[in-house]
């Protein structure tokens, strides 16, 4: 086990070098990036001085090795529309975009779990076919259309739901402000709910689907066979024998969970005017302000590295069989 | 599944036969499950308004026509002609944008998979045939991509590139290739070992003619299932970037672009301008899900219950 810990270690680390130098990579790819930070009407010279003041006339290697060393101080350069370093701004709107993502993630896992069990036990059934059905229908809705349409219904038609912004609960809470954060609580939900549909459904369809088949699959198994011809109860037999297995491959998906959640997360901010990362994103693309897309995305994909590496070491220890494989498979 | 033959009930060996008897089969499981024969339909009319366009539209998808803007559906539109589906904040014909949007969901999703599928075939090949270290190259590039969430990868690529349906295209399609390279280079792995590959080897044949000639036929077919869920993804993703207006330029009409400019009316309750595109959208994306569904239930009808 412990060889295997190191060696995810290890892995994790060629990554993040690896999404580095892509992201590096990115800057480079279209042709010379001084263009991108300076306007259409610039002068000759002020390019140059661009160029110069950004670095990018010196060679690729010094440039790659620059940029790792302003990337490990978080330092991702001026917001050219912000005028504010980069970081800054993101680091600012993080707590808002985390709150989305935990909040989609829960519609996502709680529910999956109840209807994926439902559909499987009744396999062949109504319930099935219409979960199965609900599901095919929730992987084919695309999440910002989704959102529109929520909006449309219960925010324009009956007026029920707030359809837009947000109400701080993260923030009040890391800045020790534990009494607003409390107060904020119920209208920080409130506004979380259609986004958090959005996001969450497509996830939702999909671990509905996972879980049902990963419960059937179980249910098929000899010691499932021999928990049954004990005597034992049904109920006892589902959620003592079955369900203990039937959750691992799910485990496993949470942390790429994770990173598909934020994915939606940065377009659906964007329909219900949600001021996390993604409607930031959404303007600095518009208003092609590099530094800013860079340090959106670098910290999202950073976070969803952080996750997936805990996932996976957690995963060890829930899986008695990966202490003795001493990795995975 | 009870109505499926065993194997000794396929007549003969001989490739026709069984071939149509495979087609048979098929055909059948559709007309009898129905949706995918409704897929197919409706995916055939797709391809059709992607492919005849320029003839179907009613109106030219990009002439304005301030007087007649947000006319809701069957409004009266210019001379003598009608917005079938209404008209978007400019005066354009919803209808003729719809069909024009049909082009380039369609071009992108079946271009991006094409690219896509091919760096991941070959990749998964090379990977699971010789192993070593050409392996650990190309799964720890793969964990690399991985370790992104797909979108903002193609955000941060598509800001520096600019928009336009190639760049789309090869950022989704390269977005993709990981997925086919860890099935391709499983099953590599488990016939690189079988009878006949061995046969191959012993017989002479060059590496390339096992790898592509003798190993590449015989993972093909699962790769279908893989591809068709991907269209699927893949013009889901197309519609995203194209909402954030990364997608290709504002001149050509996409359904993704629609739902964006559909925003601004919203509150107005223009609904129209945002249900149709999303309507387009999920029944295409529907479709060749259903469609990867089928495809798995005939070619192997054991993995039915699985994912």
């Amino acid at each position: 086990m412990g060889s295997y810990v190191v060696r995810r270690l290890l892995q994790s680390v060629v990554v993040v070098i690896g999404v580095t130098l892509v992201t590096f990579l990115a800057l480079q790819a279209g042709g010379d990036p001084t263009y991108l930070f300076v306007s259409e009407r610039a002068s000759l010279e002020e390019i140059e001085a661009t160029r110069q003041a950004l670095g990018f006339d010196r060679p690729l290697h010094v440039q790659y090795l620059s940029f790792v060393g302003d990337l490990a101080r978080g330092d991702f350069g001026q917001s050219l529309s912000y005028r504010q370093p980069a970081m800054e701004i993101v680091l600012e709107a993080l707590p808002a975009t985390i709150e989305l993502t935990l909040f989609s993630m829960v519609i996502a896992l709680l529910l999956a779990i109840p209807l994926g069990i439902l559909a499987a036990i009744n396999r062949g059934t109504a319930w099935d076919g219409s979960i199965m059905t609900f599901s095919m229908l929730g992987q084919s809705i695309p999440n910002f259309w989704m959102g529109i349409m929520m909006i449309l219904f219960f925010g324009l038609y009956l007026r029920v739901l707030p359809i837009s912004g947000h109400v701080p609960f993260l923030a009040p809470m890391m800045a020790g402000d534990f009494g607003t954060a409390l107060s904020n609580l119920p209208r920080t939900i409130f506004h979380l709910i259609l986004p958090g549909i959005a996001v969450g459904t497509y996830s939702l369809a999909r671990n509905t689907r996972l879980i049902r088949s990963s419960l059937l699959e179980v249910l098929e198994q000899d010691y499932v066979r021999t928990a049954r011809s004990k005597g034992l109860p049904e109920r006892r037999v589902l959620i003592h024998h079955a369900l203990r297995n039937a959750w691992l491959p799910v485990v496993t998906i949470i942390g790429l969970e994770f990173g598909f959640l934020l994915g939606g997360v940065v377009v659906v901010e964007t329909v219900f005017s949600y001021p996390g990362i993604g409607r930031l994103l959404f303007a600095a693309i518009n208003q092609r302000d590099i530094p800013l897309v860079q340090a959106g995305v670098v910290l999202l994909a950073g976070i969803f590295i952080l996750l997936n590496l805990v996932v996976d070491l957690v995963y060890v220890r829930l899986d008695p069989r990966m202490k003795l494989a001493g990795g995975r498979g | 599944m009870s109505d499926r033959p065993g194997e000794g009930t396929v007549p003969t060996t001989r490739r026709e036969t069984r071939f149509r008897w495979e087609f048979r089969r098929a055909t059948r499981v559709m007309v009898d499950a129905r949706w995918p024969l409704f897929a197919v339909i409706f995916l055939l009319a797709a391809s059709i308004a992607a492919a005849f366009g320029p003839v179907l539209s009613p109106l030219d998808p990009n002439r304005q026509n301030l007087v007649l803007r947000l006319a809701g559906p069957m409004a009266p539109g210019p001379d003598g002609a009608v917005f079938w589906l209404g008209s978007d904040a400019l005066g354009r014909d919803v209808l003729s944008r719809l069909l024009y949007g049909a082009r380039v969901s369609l071009l992108v999703g079946f271009a991006a998979i094409t690219v896509g599928g091919s760096i991941g075939i070959v990749a998964g090949l090379l990977s699971g045939y010789f192993g070593g270290w050409v392996d650990d190259l190309i799964m720890r590039l793969a964990d690399i991509q991985l370790a992104f969430p797909f979108i903002l990868l193609a955000i941060m690529f598509l800001v520096v590139l600019g928009s336009g349906v190639w760049n789309l295209i090869l950022v989704l399609g390269v977005g993709q290739w990981v997925t086919y390279a860890r099935i391709v280079r499983a099953d590599t792995l488990s016939l690189r070992e079988k009878e006949f590959v061995e046969a191959a080897r012993a017989l002479g044949d060059s590496t390339a003619s096992i790898i592509f000639r003798t190993i590449l036929p015989n993972i093909l077919a699962p790769l279908t299932v893989i591809a068709s869920f991907n269209v699927a993804s893949v013009i889901l993703s197309e519609a995203a970037l194209s909402f954030l207006g990364l997608g290709v330029p504002p001149s050509v009409p996409t359904w993704g672009s629609m739902l964006a400019e559909s925003r601004d009316t919203l509150i107005a309750n223009k609904w129209w301008l945002a249900v149709f595109p999303g309507v387009a959208i999920m029944l295409t994306v529907l479709s060749f899900n259903i469609l990867g569904d089928w495809l798995r239930d005939c070619l192997d009808p054991r993995l039915r219950e699985r994912t």
